[in-house]
């Protein structure tokens, strides 16, 4: 405070405060309204574009259907959710025991340097953009599955397909939920490590019974995290899946899923004005199933947290 | 001190090797009596926390801690031993000082140790709930909502809880680190009360930062300073006629802490922040 202020200057400084004060208030509602205007825009948007292919096809023959033939005005979307439910139930099958085991790994066992170039080595894992590894599935991936795994279980496979994917995406999303679990562990304070084994647990028993259910509701959105990655994964699907509209036979053949449906389409029939509304609504339809996973986990993650608080 | 000893440590030092290194406890030979209670007291960051922790080797979960020395437990080394480490940890029980329920039910909180330890069935284990609930005064409080979760207690409560749970696991010694430092003064009180009719039955070795209260619970006192053992001495003893100049300080309230010659603080456990969730 200026000591040689007077006091009505005082006063006026005090009503520029007050002013400011009242003003940032609107901005930062302005700005929060903004985000959830954002969301009610791009919603409408989908809907209203939609609207021609609802009313020319129920939407429930649509999602049952499994031709796709827009020349022939056949729009069936069910090899795309096969192939997504596929690719999804897969690569998180083969990620989550992996992130669960690895994120224990480094909170819990890991120390010194070991623990630091595991943890850095992951995160740089997490950084990497996902076209890279499409590329590197394509070379590896790829004639991996087709020539041995596929023989291996005795299918056959061109190498690209559903496992391919599938395989990729475990390997893109492990990294993250690692990262996430492992933050989720660390911040667990000693005191339950300490009690735990204070009354002669053993490591792997405060691990099992304590830690694990402790940080569940962290894990759990880490989890859940990496499952929207999956779903709406696109470019790794799209470079590796295949692109095939029929419902695969076996995991080991090639697919779609609603995003590499999308953008397989999108560009040469974006002219014929069916075809843009049906990409549309399963544009519709990813952004609809997300919304409701992510309420459904934040109920169960409610719960979670009463049954394992701490 | 004249009765049998529970517990002695000898010559016992523990070091943190951080960025600095610091002697948390340095070459502390001392004796703890069996079915008393004995009180470590000393100003802040003079390693009473890493002593306790030392007597059941639960300071091995800090990286970096390097000890030399030996604890007996009874007759029993309880470093140099090939007694595994949860039996020795069994054996002395641990409270922290910030009350922490597990994250089970109220009822699986005091089971927890004991199923980890034997096979029960299920009356056997609904016995053994009840028995130390009442032991800590609990079982009144609780005894109509023991499938809810341990966290939705009271503060007060939860430290019962963890006393509880020490004690199913049957341990010879109980280590309670300022188990009523982050409590209120209504439940700090009913803590006190729970560890005054324990100390019949188990040997406790309680920190604590309050002077009032160790004058109250302890049969011993322990001052250590900065690491070292200062004076040990049944509590009346130590309280009303001090050997030792920093003791008489000490006792005085002019605790004359020298705060230049702490230990590093950040390496010294005993302060330890509050972990929020």
């Amino acid at each position: 405070m200026g000591t040689t202020e007077t006091p009505s200057e005082g006063a006026n400084r005090l009503d520029r405060r007050l002013l400011l004060e009242r003003l940032s208030s609107y901005w930062l509602v302005g700005a929060g309204l903004f985000a959830v205007a954002l969301f009610g825009l791009i919603v409408l948007t989908l809907v209203q574009q939609s609207i021609p292919i609802v009313s020319e096809y129920s939407l429930f023959q649509m999602m049952t259907s499994s031709n796709w033939d827009p020349a022939a005005d056949e729009f069936g979307f069910l090899p795309a959710i096969v192939g997504t439910i596929y690719v999804t139930v897969l690569s998180m099958a083969m990620g989550t025991p992996l992130a669960i085991l690895a994120a224990i790994y480094i909170a819990e066992y890991a120390e010194g340097r070991t623990k630091m170039l595991v943890s850095s080595f992951i995160d740089v894992l997490a950084a990497i953009p996902s076209v890279i590894f499409g590329l590197v599935g394509l070379i590896v991936v790829v004639p991996f599955v087709g020539d041995y795994l596929a023989p291996a279980v005795g299918a056959h496979s061109i190498g690209l397909g559903i496992v391919t994917v599938s395989l990729v995406m475990a390997i893109i999303v492990t990294p993250f939920m690692i990262s996430l679990s492992v933050e989720s562990l660390e911040a667990l304070p000693d005191e339950l490590r300490e009690s735990s084994l204070g009354v002669g647990a053993t490591k792997w028993e405060t691990i099992r019974t304590v830690l694990l259910r402790a940080a569940g509701p962290g894990i759990f959105s880490a989890i859940l995290l990496g499952f929207g990655r999956v779903f709406g994964a696109t470019i790794v699907p799209a470079m590796l899946i295949g692109g095939q509209t029929a419902i695969p036979e076996s995991p080991f053949d090639a697919g779609e899923t609603l995003p590499t449906l999308i953008v397989n389409d999108f560009g040469e029939l974006m002219s014929i004005p069916l075809t843009q509304s049906a990409l549309i609504l399963v544009g519709l339809m990813l952004l609809v199933i997300v919304w409701l996973f992510n309420f459904g986990a934040m109920l169960v993650r409610r719960r979670l947290q009463r049954r394992w608080q701490y | 001190m004249s009765n049998d000893i529970a517990l002695r440590t000898d010559d016992l030092e523990v070091t943190y090797t951080g960025n600095r290194e610091v002697t948390a406890v340095d070459g502390v030979s001392t004796e703890f009596a069996e079915n008393k209670l004995t009180a470590i007291i000393g100003p802040s960051g003079c390693g009473k926390s890493t002593l306790l922790k030392a007597l059941n080797r639960l300071h091995e979960i800090q990286p970096n801690a390097e000890i030399t020395g030996e604890v007996y437990l009874g007759d029993e080394a309880i470093y140099d031993t090939d007694d595994p480490l949860p039996e020795i940890r069994r054996r002395v029980g641990y409270v922290p000082q910030t009350p922490t329920a597990l994250p089970l039910s109220i009822y699986n909180n005091v089971a927890y140790g004991a199923k980890i330890h034997g096979d029960h069935s299920s009356e056997e284990l609904d016995d053994l709930v009840e028995s130390y609930l009442r032991k800590v005064n609990l079982w009144d409080e609780v005894k109509d909502r023991l499938d809810d979760p341990g966290a939705e207690l009271s503060t007060g409560q939860v430290q019962r809880l963890c006393l509880a749970r020490s004690l199913a696991v049957e341990p010879e010694v109980l280590l309670c680190d300022e188990v009523t430092s982050a409590l209120d003064p209504i439940s700090a009180e009913q803590v006190e009360e729970t560890l005054e009719d324990l100390k019949e039955e188990y040997t406790i070795v309680m920190v604590t930062h309050s002077m009032d209260q160790a004058k109250r619970l302890a049969d011993d006192v322990i001052f250590l300073y900065l690491g070292e053992l200062v004076e040990a001495n049944d509590t009346r003893s130590f309280f009303e006629n001090p050997q030792h100049e920093r003791t008489q300080e000490f006792v005085k309230g002019h605790t004359a802490v020298d705060y230049d010659d702490e230990p590093d603080e950040e390496s010294v456990t005993d302060e330890q922040p509050v972990a929020t969730r």
